[in-house]
């Protein structure tokens, strides 16, 4: 969807790349809520992305408006989620990873030092193949938060926020600071207790089949994404180191075809021109394959934690709800605070079985869209990985006609 | 040795029987006190390419009486034959004498175009096969080795029979080397390098690592040994050379000791070299051949150029192999989450994926091998030819200074005799002509072995020239072609994948 040509142009978010992204589908695009990202800006350290709303909900002041936010506001808002008890029983839309142009600027300032060191047709093209990859981050980037949006404005509960209405809505800077040194210690805490009780709290066994299997089943799942994630991301570099040489050679070749005083000259500087194409052609095979492969798994693993999150909340609701039963019948055979105990009991009760009902629904939602993002970026995958093999095939055909023309 | 086959030929009998070394080496012997360098006689062995033969340099004697007369010819400074050769250079000051001492080989140094067409052709239709193939282990431990068979199998008559197997190891293809360089180098052939020793390779293989890396490596040690054979053959001189011949066919083979690095040949090899390096620092040529300056500065480049494409290419190689590993890691972890995906239609389509991605690891796995086998080891061998090269071109280079001292030296002669011509002493009078007489021949040596090698030298650059874009159009065809059938066989691969994708439902 956003890489169909061979060149792209510098601009950031050209027309195709509007409507919701590669990763994510089957989200109801109905008028009554559609939010995008309109825009994005790359400034030094933080990147600014423009949310564009259209709504026919009275809730809001327009129609239709923007505003700027940035990846914090973003977490901020994804917290909040978390934080509400009221969604305990919904899988929440995992939060965008945060943008990470450091290895790319690492790169650029490498280049740039070493500078001296190479040709002014090398620098060039090191410099365009830079910045292409900078550009590809970027759109990645924009294209996840944008996901998250999409996934929230599309669940029938969470649209509803009022906390993410104001981060649609309300124009200013929502003054929401990263966490600080002490709040992120916290967090850490917080999640090594979470750990340590989900083990305690999934050893518990579900009477319910259904879940019983969903929790099985999303352990396995979750470990084997996160293994095939990284395998692809391993592999797809390779391929990048790849077309990477196939870069450098395709220079050499122009200067020996320049320098050379035989009839080779002309042989080489053909040859150089082929692959100069080819490598772009496997460059954007190694994009295309991280685009469609290696986010599709990466957002899995993400949305597959985020149903482990909810199976992990139902079950700390169930063992609430368990002792509370448990405490119930103490008291009663006590007769002591038996008021107290069956309040307690009626609040577990509640909360455990509000969490279930909307749990099997959000975990069968989760499989559905699954299925359907997988069968979408597969079948994509696959057409372009053709369209950039019959590519080659041809350039290569073509330039092996030419060669043989001319001996 | 070669000159058993010129003195039959030289004395117009014909020459199409294996020689006989008994009688050609008694005529040989009287003839070789004559000249300067007997080596150089040996080069008169192309003359006798088995296409050539019926055909005679015109100034090619029958008669062993004439040899001499012609030599004097040649040797004028005039002679029209020497003048688009010769650079303005040399110092006026020599006189055309026609010393005696001069080697009678000349003639046939001074081939005709006829005859180097004719070669070239020769070349070409080379009608000679040699294989190395099945490395056996022979010995254990740090003193095991790798054994290789070499089969010739050819039509030419040089050989005694169609076809030869002898078995070599390595250091005879070194020692093989080494004897050509000796030989031929210093008149300006370009003798094939031989391929490089590896210890870190050949540890692994003595020890007995039954792994990849070592099969990969004797593999690699197979593929360069027949690569080598076959260029040495295709110069016509040195598939003349007896111990090429030897080499390829006798079945005991004298060990080469004198190759092993810390030998005492190893050691002189190295001073040698010392010297050469900085003799190469203090002789200034006067280049007056443009040619050759040229030529030189072409080399210098394509040799900066082919080393940076092979360390692009070596890299290469090393992605396409980690990509394949990769692949196939991917693969499996595919495989598994296939396994693991409750939905049936994905679950299929992600082992369809695997499926799929496994085979286009051992696509990748191929595909790196014809990077390194065809371009690969094609530059590098090529690297090392250029070294040759350039080698050749020092070697003229030392000629030149060869020549020039013995100018000097005639010069300081001819000063001592003037002195001497008031000192009166007829003794040392004589003595002194006598030696102006002989520096006057080295001279005269000097001035031709120059022109020799400067001529053998453009005659080398010419072929090898040719050679080389054969072979780089052959190869990169080759690799072409090799990335044609890759991106086929990924379509056809993608093609079955995509109604698997389509059907999940």
């Amino acid at each position: 969807m956003m890489q169909e040509g061979l060149d792209d142009g510098p601009d950031f978010l050209s027309e195709e790349d509007r409507g919701p992204r590669a990763v994510n589908v089957d989200l109801q695009t109905d008028a009554t809520l559609q939010v995008d990202i309109s825009d994005a800006l790359s400034e030094r350290d933080k990147v600014k992305f423009t949310v564009h709303t259209k709504s026919t909900l009275p809730n809001f002041k327009q129609n239709e408006f923007s505003v700027v936010r940035q990846h914090e506001e973003f977490i901020w808002l994804h917290d909040s989620f978390v934080e509400n008890e009221e969604y305990a029983g919904y899988i929440i839309p995992p939060a965008p990873p945060k943008p990470d142009f450091d290895a790319s600027r690492e790169k650029l300032q490498k280049l740039g030092e070493g500078e001296g060191s190479m040709t002014k047709e090398e620098f060039t093209k090191m410099k365009q193949e830079l910045e292409a990859e900078y550009l590809a981050i970027f759109k990645k980037t924009v294209a996840m938060h944008e996901v998250f949006l999409c996934r929230v404005a599309a669940h029938p509960v969470l649209r509803k926020d009022l906390n993410f209405h104001v981060f649609l809505e309300y124009n200013q800077d929502l003054s929401v600071r990263g966490k600080n040194k002490k709040e992120k210690l916290e967090d850490f805490f917080k999640n090594v207790v979470k750990s340590a009780d989900g083990v305690l709290v999934a050893g518990v066994k579900d009477v319910d089949d259904f879940f019983e299997h969903e929790k099985t089943f999303l352990l396995e799942y979750h470990n084997r994404v996160k293994d095939s994630s990284a395998k692809s991301d391993r592999m797809i570099r390779s391929h990048k180191n790849a077309a990477d040489d196939i870069n450098r050679i395709a220079s050499t070749l122009y200067t020996l075809g320049t320098q050379d005083s035989t009839d080779l000259c002309k042989f080489f500087l053909k040859v150089s021109e082929l692959f100069e194409k080819t490598r772009k052609i496997e460059a954007r095979v190694a994009a295309d394959e991280d685009l469609k492969l290696a986010d599709l798994l990466k957002y899995y693993l993400r949305e597959s934690q985020a149903a482990k999150d909810l199976l992990y909340r139902r079950g700390r609701a169930l063992v609430d709800y368990e002792n509370a039963n448990k405490a119930l019948d103490k008291a009663r055979a006590k007769n002591k605070d038996v008021l107290q105990a069956e309040t307690t009991q009626q609040v577990c009760c509640q909360k455990f079985e509000k969490i279930s009902e909307s749990a099997k629904q959000e975990l069968i939602d989760f499989k559905t869209r699954r299925v359907a993002a997988f069968r979408k970026n597969l079948v994509e995958l696959a057409e372009l990985e053709l369209k950039h093999a019959k590519g080659n095939l041809q350039l290569l055909q073509s330039c092996l006609g030419v060669l043989k023309g001319d001996t | 040795m070669s000159e058993d086959r010129e003195a039959p030929a030289l004395l117009g009998a014909a020459h199409t029987d294996p020689p006989e070394p008994q009688d050609a080496e008694d005529l040989f012997v009287s003839v070789a006190c004559v000249t300067e360098c007997p080596e150089a006689a040996r080069l008169s062995a192309e003359d006798l390419s088995p296409g050539s033969d019926g055909h005679k340099d015109p100034d090619d004697p029958d008669d062993p009486d004439d040899l001499f007369a012609e030599a004097t010819e040649e040797v004028s400074l005039d002679s029209p034959e020497r003048q688009p050769i010769l650079s303005d250079g040399p110092s006026p000051a020599i006189t055309p004498v026609t010393p005696v001492t001069i080697s009678p080989r000349l003639d046939v140094f001074d081939r005709s175009l006829d005859q180097d067409d004719e070669e070239e052709e020769n070349r070409d239709t080379l009608d000679i096969q040699i294989s190395v193939s099945d490395p056996e282990k022979v010995g254990d431990g740090m003193n095991a080795f790798m054994v290789y068979k070499v089969t010739t199998k050819t039509s030419l008559s040089i050989f005694s029979r169609d076809e030869v197997c002898v078995k070599r190891r390595f250091s005879d293809f070194l020692g093989l080397h080494s004897k050509l360089a000796s030989k031929y180098m210093h008149m300006g052939f370009i003798v094939p390098p031989a391929p490089e020793k590896s210890i870190v390779g050949m540890t692994k293989v003595k020890v007995g690592k039954e792994d990849l890396s070592s099969v990969e490596f004797v593999e690699k040690r197979r593929s360069a040994l027949e690569r080598y054979l076959l260029r040495t053959v295709k110069h016509p001189a040195l598939l003349k050379d007896p111990d090429v011949l030897q080499f390829l066919e006798s079945s005991e083979l004298p060990r080469a000791v004198s190759t092993q690095a810390l030998s005492g040949a190893g050691i002189l090899r190295m001073v040698n070299k010392a010297a050469d390096a900085v003799n190469k620092m203090t002789i200034k040529m006067n280049e007056s051949d443009a040619w050759f300056e040229e030529k030189q500065q072409q080399f210098e480049n394509l040799d900066v150029q082919l080393r940076k494409l092979h360390a692009s290419v070596e890299s290469l190689v090393c992605h396409r192999k980690e990509l394949s590993v990769n692949t196939a890691a991917f693969a499996k972890s595919a495989a598994m989450l296939g396994n693991s995906e409750d939905h049936t239609a994905l679950s299929r389509a992600l082992s369809q994926l695997a499926e799929v991605e496994e085979k286009i690891d051992q696509l990748h796995q191929e595909q790196a091998n014809a990077d390194f086998y065809l371009i690969s080891e094609l530059l590098g061998d090529y690297v090392r030819l250029i070294t040759a090269v350039r080698g050749v071109f020092d070697q003229r280079m030392k000629t030149w200074g060869k020549w020039q001292d013995a100018q000097l030296m005639l010069q300081r002669k001819r000063e001592a005799e003037a002195k001497l011509q008031y000192a009166s002493k007829p003794e040392k009078l004589q003595q002194a002509r006598d030696e102006i007489r002989e520096w006057e021949g080295k001279v005269q040596q000097g001035e031709r072995d120059f022109e020799q090698i400067s001529r053998n030298i453009r005659r080398e650059v010419g072929q090898f020239e040719k050679e080389r874009v054969k072979d780089f159009r052959v190869v990169i065809m080759k690799y072409l072609e090799s990335l044609v059938h890759s991106q086929q066989q990924l379509i056809k691969y993608w093609e079955a994948f995509l109604p698997e994708a389509k059907a999940i439902a």
